[in-house]
């Protein structure tokens, strides 16, 4: 084995096809850029799903004076209705986490304290806000074994799960997830169709080479080699590129602009930039093989 | 040497075969000729040699080893053992003559300072020491038909394929070239050499084949081009 022979080689065939060289290298950091990028969008929604999950709670409105809900059309609720209510969340347990009353009162002062810029509390009195049960649960997928046994019962307006509030806003960003997934996906197929043409190209420039290569008796390795180390090379450069970007991308836009302007919701973490980075590299190492094997197979047989 | 046993070969755009039932020997240190019109099955005689096709019936014994039953990864092996020469020289444009012919080193993993060692004398052998800087569009053609010999010969093959090595030359220089192939020869090559020059044949009286429609039609020792005695 003649390694500088072998270098040689390939720095000579990467010069003469320096532009797809360049195309390749773009093309797989751009592609593995965005394939990054929508991991680590997945990885943002899981966090503020662990994050969030913990904090909400089910609401249990009860009826007040200008309830209109036909469960309240017996009047606020009554003392009796509430104990009750009170007690069969107690018995929901090990489901029911905690249960927290929240009595007018404290929500007129929560309700203050949410919206103490605003000119809307004025408008708002003491008794307009409902008192009401804040169930925390142990699972808060169980959400309906809640709904079903306290929905529509006198003295409840409404149950209420934040949860579902919170899944909209998760769907939205699983939906740009998935679709940044699948232009990635669609990005990854032309790389391999770019990797591959490449690779033609230059088995096709190099066809005299490789010509009396094969006829001095080098081994298919030693003709293959060049090739693939190119393939790799180009390949790495545009991973290495492409995990740049998400570095960046998590120092410059998650902690650098987001995190400080929403401070009430955590953020991905290094480690999921670190999870994601080995993955880019594997992906874009692994396309270049797939790319390179099947080319070589097709245009430099013995 | 070369061993042919009733070797047929179809290529499957075409009806008639290329090669016909052909059965022939060639022993180790023999200078042969193969002659015939063009699609007699000359080159694809050489290119069974070669393993660059395999027959189609029969076998093709090179060496002591049957190639059809020899695996893909034995083939470059074999192919080091036989040096090839062709009518267009195929020579690398962008090297040197030492560069052209250490090529052939370089690629199939020899050391460098074997490279340093062996290259001088093989184009000392050629002719072409003083000319080891040029590059091949600064020589003539039977110059650069020694640097493809030079290249061929330089790992010392037991056999030697020359297809129509003359093809392109003068008679005055395909002379100088006959000269060295013989010389090669001397030296324990075994040559296999396609050719349509007749002068040549009929100057240096060696073995000849001749092939007409994938059949063998003449196997003569000491023979000449035609049938003329």
């Amino acid at each position: 084995m003649r390694i500088t022979f072998v270098a040689s080689e390939v720095g000579n065939g990467m010069r003469r096809n320096l532009t797809m060289t360049l195309a390749v290298i773009i093309t797989v950091a751009v592609s593995l850029g965005l394939f990054g990028a929508s991991l680590l969008v997945r990885a943002q929604v899981s966090t503020m799903k662990d994050f969030w999950y913990d904090k909400v709670e089910v609401s249990i409105f009860l009826c007040g004076k200008g309830s209109d809900t036909p469960s309240c059309s017996g009047g606020p609720v009554t003392v009796a209705q509430r104990d009750q209510i009170k007690a069969d969340l107690e018995s929901l347990k090990p489901i029911v986490e905690s249960i927290y009353y929240e009595s007018q009162a404290e929500a007129y002062d929560r309700f203050k304290e949410q919206f103490k810029n605003s000119p809307i509390v004025d408008n708002v009195s003491a008794g307009a806000l409902p008192e009401s049960f804040r169930v925390k649960l142990s699972d808060p997928t169980k959400y309906d074994v809640v709904a079903s046994a306290f929905a529509g019962r006198p003295g409840i307006e409404q149950v209420n799960d934040q949860r579902q509030i919170l899944d909209k806003f998760f769907r939205l960003l699983g939906g740009l997830q998935l679709i940044a997934l699948l232009i990635a996906i669609a990005m990854l197929i032309v790389t391999v169709l770019l990797i591959v043409n490449t690779m033609r190209v230059a088995a096709f420039s190099r066809r005299r080479e490789t010509s009396i290569m094969r006829l001095v008796g080098a081994s298919n390795f030693y003709i293959q080699l060049p090739f693939l180390l190119e393939a790799a090379f180009a390949a790495g450069a545009g991973a290495l590129l492409a995990i740049g970007s998400l570095v960046l991308m998590k120092a410059v836009v998650v902690d650098g602009v987001l995190a400080p302007s929403f401070q009430f919701t955590a953020f991905v973490g290094w480690d999921a930039v670190l999870t994601i980075a080995p993955l880019m590299l594997i992906t874009g190492v692994l396309l270049a093989g797939l790319a390179a094997f099947f080319t070589l197979r097709k245009y430099l047989r013995v | 040497m070369i061993l042919f046993d009733r070797v047929t070969k179809l290529y499957a755009s075409q009806q008639r075969p290329a090669l016909d039932e052909l059965s022939l020997e060639i022993e180790k240190g023999e200078f042969v000729f193969l002659v015939g019109p063009s699609g007699s099955g000359k080159s694809t005689f050489l290119r069974l040699i070669l393993r660059e096709e395999l027959p189609t019936r029969g076998s093709v014994w090179v060496a002591g080893k049957d190639l059809g039953k020899l695996s893909n990864w034995k083939i470059p092996t074999l192919r080091r053992q036989i040096g090839t020469v062709f009518q267009d020289f195929r020579l690398l444009p962008n090297k040197t003559v030492a560069e052209n012919v250490a090529f052939a080193l370089e690629v199939i993993g020899k050391p460098k300072s074997h490279i340093k060692k062996v290259v001088p004398e093989v184009l000392e052998v050629v002719g072409l020491e003083g000319k080891e800087q040029r590059r091949p569009d600064e020589l003539s053609g039977g110059e650069q038909q020694r640097v493809a010999i030079a290249r061929a010969f330089v790992n010392r093959p037991m056999l030697l394929i020359a297809d129509e090595p003359t093809g392109n030359l003068d008679p005055a220089t395909s002379v100088g070239i006959m000269k060295l192939l013989d010389r090669i020869n001397r030296l324990g090559t075994t040559v296999v050499m396609s050719t349509h020059d007749s002068a040549i044949v009929d100057q240096m009286r060696r073995r000849v084949i001749e092939l007409e429609g994938g059949l063998l039609v003449r196997d003569q020792s000491r023979g000449v081009y035609g049938y003329a005695r």
